[in-house]
């Protein structure tokens, strides 16, 4: 008896030994990041263009490249991420068709993001001719997230209770009436997270637009949807392996910057759902 | 008219409904169509099996047997590190931690998810490259060992998500039932809740391989990317996936090293595929 404590013991000190082999990286990769890359940022370095062949200068044009990309991917993927979700929740039947499409959604989330690069230049660079635009790269980044917003979606929309539907369509309501006034409202703040994470997985993803985009170098802001553009993740890349003596500063204030940008799309989506959970009703 | 716009709307939906099955078609297609020309000038046997990768000499040799070692010994590196950590922090989450820490603990593994694997890289080639390079002596640190710690790190969230909900939906009174016969705490997760959640921590360990396979920022800027067979793991390697995103910016559209690269997205696109499926049956089986 007092063996299999002891084993016990040393069992939960193991199971514990692993957490902190996760998490105390994790925290420790946030607070380097932070602490070096802090006194490198500034109003300059947010709002100038990149100088010296990015040696000096700031990371202004990969912001706003960034913004517009993600904008581009959710204008995207967030109607026809949320039709679908729709369409599992509400109208799916339990057949092999919607056991099809489940698969196919496991599988779109599988892709390796790199092969969402190859996908995008073989048909909108090349077969589209589209080129190496922000066009190209919003449509890759839109169908990488894709699942992402699907899969949110549905949980929200399948979290709202059965009962809600059954009372509107007793009132007369027609299936999309009550799917419209109904069932979409209170599925919002589910549907909103998903669409946040969307965000921040487009905002951080580099492969992917690597040959439907990004402009190594390109110290002015693009004028089109047909223009090529400077992103963050990708300055990040190009400053930390191509291009060398960059100032320590420029490269961790740009990691800064890009880990603040996808980590407060995280957190507001988790404050979101957080608030929501404790307001909910049912 | 209100049945003509339900129709309409119901039709639209179910379009949308498609499209994931269509997008997985599509890219699949498209894949085929610019890699399958690469068979017209290599063998399918001497693409696969091919010792030497020299996309760019005339005439270009195109095997990715360095490639696919690359990637195997970096994913095999990888698992050996966070299958143990990754399913012993999902105990832990599950069954050991304290209620108050629990959330804590949770939020810190998302958090790892969500940091983009650029910014891994990054931080990889700051901290643990120089690491590497001075604990074994080498003559650099960008070798298969650090890429497969940073990819452990990259696995983690997946396999520890995934393996704390088929612990956590394991029937209570399984667990109730060891503890009154008498049974440590210990010995209920040890004989009763792991065999009873195996195929749902299987499907994690799956998926969280699957991850790894599909890396591709941090692995490029991290494993030194030579193009070799590899003869330990303390050289540098290129996994396939790190080949395609270092070369296509050079490959010209139309060229056979083009249609290699494709050919490497098939490769992965097949593995990819095979693991999520089983993974995707391996869940279904739980419940």
């Amino acid at each position: 008896m007092k063996n299999s404590h002891r084993s016990q013991k040393i069992a939960f000190f193991f199971l514990f030994l692993a957490t902190l082999l996760i998490v105390v990286p994790v925290g420790l990769i946030v607070v380097v990041i932070v602490e070096k890359g802090l006194p490198g940022i500034n109003w300059q370095f947010l709002t100038d263009i990149p100088r010296q062949g990015m040696r000096a200068g700031g990371i202004f044009p990969a912001i706003i490249g960034t913004i517009y990309l993600v904008t581009g991917a959710i204008i995207f993927a967030l109607p026809i991420g949320l039709l679908a979700a729709i369409y599992l929740s509400e109208y799916a039947h339990d057949n092999l068709l919607t056991r099809m499409i489940k698969l196919a959604i496991v599988n779109l989330a599988g892709v390796p993001s790199v092969v969402y690069g190859l996908f995008g230049l073989a048909l909108f660079v090349v077969f589209f001719k589209f080129g190496s635009s922000i066009l190209s790269g919003s449509l890759t980044l839109g169908i990488m997230i894709l699942p992402v917003i699907i899969t949110t979606s549905r949980e929200a929309l399948e979290s709202v209770p059965y009962s809600f539907r059954e009372v509107s369509l007793s009132l007369g309501a027609s299936k999309w009436q009550t799917i419209r006034h109904i069932v979409l409202p209170n599925a919002i703040p589910g549907i909103l997270t998903g669409t946040i994470l969307g965000l921040g997985r487009a905002a951080g993803e580099t492969a992917p637009i690597l040959f439907t985009v990004a402009a190594f170098y390109l110290p002015r802001l693009p004028g089109s949807i047909f223009d090529q553009a400077m992103a963050l993740p990708y300055h990040l890349y190009v400053i930390s392996t191509q291009v060398p003596n960059v100032d320590e500063k420029i490269r961790y204030g740009t990691a800064l910057v890009l880990l603040a940008l996808v980590l407060f799309m995280n957190l507001v989506a988790i404050v979101i759902r957080y608030r929501f959970r404790r307001k909910k009703k049912w | 008219m209100r049945k003509f716009k339900e129709f309409i709307i119901e039709k639209l939906v179910l379009i949308c409904g498609l499209a994931s099955i269509f997008f997985v078609v599509l890219i699949f297609l498209f894949l085929l169509k610019e890699g399958l020309a690469v068979f017209k000038s290599v063998s399918f046997f001497n693409f696969l099996f091919g010792k030497s990768w020299y996309p760019i000499s005339e005439p270009p040799q195109l095997g990715i047997l360095p490639l696919i070692m690359g990637s195997l010994l970096v994913t095999v590196g990888a698992a050996i590190i966070s299958i143990p950590i990754g399913v012993g922090c999902a105990i832990y989450i599950a069954e050991v931690a304290p209620l108050k820490i629990k959330e804590t603990l949770k939020a810190g593994i998302e958090l790892l998810a969500a940091i983009p694997s650029v910014v891994l890289g990054f931080i990889g080639m700051i901290t643990l490259v120089p690491l590497v390079k001075n604990i074994f002596h080498l003559p650099t640190g960008l070798t298969a060992l650090s890429g497969a710690i940073m990819l452990a790190f990259m696995a983690m969230p997946t396999i520890v998500s995934i393996a704390e909900d088929a612990l956590y939906s394991v029937p209570k009174n399984y667990k109730e039932g060891a503890l009154a016969l008498g049974a440590t705490h210990w010995q209920v997760i040890w004989r009763v809740m792991l065999p009873a959640a195996s195929s749902g921590i299987l499907a994690a360990v799956m998926l969280g391989i699957g991850r790894v396979i599909g890396e591709t920022m941090a692995v490029m800027m991290i494993t030194g990317n030579a193009a070799v067979m590899p003869g330990s793991i303390l050289v540098p390697v290129r996994t396939l996936t790190a080949t395609i995103a270092a070369e296509m910016g050079e490959a010209v559209v139309g060229s056979e090293h083009y249609f290699a690269l494709f050919a490497i997205g098939i490769v992965l696109f097949v593995i990819s595929f095979a693991i999520n499926v089983t993974a995707d049956l391996f869940l279904h089986k739980r419940q």
